[in-house]
């Protein structure tokens, strides 16, 4: 990390600094001159996009927690206060509950973008692996989150998902006590979530630190998903790619302003604006919208899967929605080996790109599904079938779509280069006398 | 070159942002049927109507499907006043019987235009029990500003047991805790009548449309149940308007504020992204 051959900085101060802990070295080498792939569109602004929305959320959420109780009898009547009586509590507090939203969003976008453009293959499986890794750290920390306002869902969702734990074979009961820390969702919860909730987000950055570290070696894969073969497919990071995340950044913000500022909770639930109530359940438990598709893939398994023509069942219906759920999850971590076919970007293989667009609509799909009552019935049709038909998709995607498409996916061919395409695009990139 | 796909992604990120709000939407209307006598009284207001704060608000202005034209609805909109000091007289003569509002201060009042006299007096109408006092003893004193409103019940249990064991919600937050909270608020007032066929109400239960249910609230309000001072009409439908936007007030009172701040903040970022695409195209025209 930035050791080895040092040029040395101009500035004496710097190069004081510099010659001792060569950190403007690194930032020069990693943020300044690194090559990166000139052809990038403005699906690769998402990654920057979700650092800021990280850091956002870090800032936020320490001065939410400055203000914040966590005891089961003050903490609603504590984020209410937040919002009434502390200067600027509302905006503090929105910014947060709203940038989690649009922290996922970030997110989806990114590893959406991920598959793609095939950016998980060799070399950048373990890229792949640290980013799911992340994303399964949020979800972890946004559950907890939510659980921390002490509303009607925060209660109920908590209940309903801690108690996914108890479907697991002999330890499951267990687990579950040790999570609640003791025989139900209760003050000791609510404690032991808000210091997970304080921590995890720094365990995230220890992770997205990672995550950028192993990029900065194998480099950025880009929309043609061919290697870059020499300095004219590059350019430096700095001004060329710092300006554009500024910008898509900007844009991005303007939209998650707008959910702050005029509609800050669309994106919740109105149950949360309730006081947490044990004897009183909701009628229609929902966790979050981002979750939303995974909780569809939990409730779409509603048969016990035994033996037949016996009565032994060897997997309940609670633990087979349970693996499906994180089995869903589980399948992203190892979609390098899945996933062997030698074109990376979708733009080259036909086959893929329907089957992925079709995954993603389907994805979509679950997540209305989720949001809907269990018993629904559509178009005369109970909803959790179409949850399943969903989730069999999902899962095909991975377990036969993908393997089929190793063997008998031809696809396109590829361009020679990164600066052969742009060079030679039909379409002129602008009007010259525009340019100076 | 690029405009192509960032509309893409701009239109995808506001698809993802906005399908979990549509669902919540789709859903609510299930919870939502129209009151038919609300229907009866629509009366279509001219377009851009904005109710003036010294005038009576356009009071008629349920549209078919159950929504209602709120002076605070839209990245504009604000609370008006006049509305809010007939809303706080609604709740005070009448809904205060039995419901809370116990996140409120009276100092918050000065927002509804009152100045800090007038706050004063209206809280020094309620009494609270302080202390202990240097001789050990709770004593009764009048409220002061700084004083949360005073709740009709010591607590839920009193409540539950004057009220069929039913319990009359706290108030404060009754706009945000429920789907389209004004809407489904002024609804409930609205649209009490007999029950369908087949339902008998027990004692102390009334139908409301808007619920689909039976509920444990009498109809609430009387045409000319609460004398207002300016000349807007004394009606069920005024008074659940005025107390709607009360409670609007009392469950979001920085919306103004909010709304205010926002508008500066998406010209300030505007403005900024514009600059920085601006420099972004300089930047990269080296490159082309």
């Amino acid at each position: 990390m930035g050791s080895g051959q040092r040029t040395p900085f101009e500035n004496p101060v710097v190069e004081w600094i510099d010659s001792r802990l060569p950190v403007f070295t690194m930032m020069q080498k990693e943020y300044g001159v690194f090559p990166t792939p000139r052809n990038f569109n403005y699906f690769w602004n998402f990654g920057a996009i979700a650092m800021i929305m990280l850091v956002l959320m870090i800032v936020t959420g320490i001065v939410l927690a400055m203000h914040y109780t966590p005891h089961t009898a003050m903490a609603f009547n504590s984020v209410e206060r937040i919002m009434r009586d502390v200067n600027g509590g509302w905006l503090i507090r929105y910014l947060h509950m709203n940038g989690a939203s649009f922290f996922f969003i970030a997110v989806y976008i990114h590893i959406f973008r991920g598959m793609y453009y095939g950016s998980y293959k060799k070399p950048r499986e373990l890229l792949w692996i640290l980013g799911v890794l992340i994303f399964l750290l949020m979800m972890a920390t946004a559950f907890m989150g939510y659980v921390l306002p002490w509303g009607q869902m925060s209660y109920w969702g908590a209940t309903v998902i801690t108690n996914l734990f108890s479907a697991i074979p002999v330890v499951g009961e267990s687990i579950v006590t040790l999570l609640w820390g003791g025989f139900s969702v209760d003050n000791p919860t609510l404690n032991r979530f808000f210091a997970l909730h304080y921590l995890l987000p720094f365990v995230i950055f220890a992770v997205v630190f990672l995550h950028v570290w192993a990029l900065h070696v194998v480099g950025s894969n880009n929309p043609l998903g061919i290697d870059t073969k020499g300095p004219q497919d590059t350019v430096p990071f700095h001004p060329y790619y710092t300006i554009k995340d500024t910008f898509g950044t900007l844009v991005y913000l303007i939209l998650f302003c707008f959910f702050v500022f005029f509609m800050p909770d669309a994106l919740g639930h109105p149950d949360n604006y309730t006081p947490a109530n044990p004897l009183v359940t909701p009628p229609h438990i929902v966790p979050e919208w981002y979750f939303l598709p995974f909780y569809a893939m939990l409730r779409a398994i509603t048969f016990n899967i035994g033996i037949p023509f016996t009565d032994i069942v060897i997997i309940s219906a609670k633990l087979g929605g349970v693996l499906v759920m994180f089995g869903s999850i589980a399948l992203l971590f190892v979609l390098p080996w899945i996933d062997r076919h030698p074109i990376r970007s979708a733009r080259f293989r036909p086959q893929y790109r329907v089957a992925l667009l079709v995954w993603l609509a389907v994805f979509a799909f679950l997540g209305y599904v989720g949001s809907q009552p269990a018993d629904a019935v559509k178009f005369g049709i109970p909803l959790s079938y179409l949850g399943l038909l969903g989730t069999v998709y999902y899962y095909g995607f991975f377990l036969v779509i993908l393997p089929y498409l190793n063997k008998h996916e031809k696809g396109r061919d590829l361009p020679p280069s990164i600066s052969i395409p742009i060079i030679e695009s039909p379409e002129p990139a602008a009007p010259p006398e525009k340019r100076r | 070159m690029n405009s192509r796909h960032f509309l893409l992604i701009a239109v995808s990120a506001l698809s993802i942002a906005a399908s979990p709000a549509a669902v919540f939407a789709a859903e609510a209307k299930q919870d939502m049927p129209t009151p038919a006598d609300l229907e009866a009284a629509a009366e279509i207001p001219p377009e851009g109507t904005v109710a003036d704060e010294a005038h009576a608000p356009d009071h008629h202005a349920a549209a078919p499907h159950g929504h209602v034209d709120w002076h605070f609805s839209g990245m504009f909109g604000s609370y008006d006043r006049a509305a809010l000091q007939r809303g706080l007289k609604v709740y005070r003569e009448v809904c205060a019987a039995c419901h809370s509002l116990k996140r409120v201060y009276y100092r918050n009042l000065e927002d509804l235009g009152y100045d800090e006299g007038q706050v004063k007096n209206i809280a020094s109408q309620y009494n609270v029990t302080d202390g202990p006092n240097d001789e050990g003893e709770m004593f009764e004193r009048a409220a002061l500003p700084s004083d949360h409103f005073v709740s009709p019940y010591p607590n839920d249990n009193a409540a539950k047991a004057v009220n069929n064991g039913a319990l009359p919600p706290d108030l404060s937050l009754i706009t945000k805790a429920r789907h389209h909270g004004p809407d489904h608020v002024f609804g409930v007032l609205t649209s009490f009548g007999p029950p369908p066929e087949g339902v008998t109400p027990g004692q102390g239960q009334y139908w409301n449309n808007q619920m689909q249910s039976l509920i444990s609230m009498a109809p609430p309000l009387q045409d000319g149940q609460v004398v207002y001072e300016d000349d807007v009409p004394q009606t069920v439908e005024q008074y659940s308007r005025d107390v709607v936007e009360f409670l609007a007030w009392a469950a979001d009172p920085y919306m103004e504020e909010r709304k205010r701040t926002g508008i500066k903040v998406i010209i300030f970022l505007a403005v900024f992204a514009g600059l920085m695409y601006a420099v972004k195209r300089r930047i990269w025209a080296k490159l082309h």
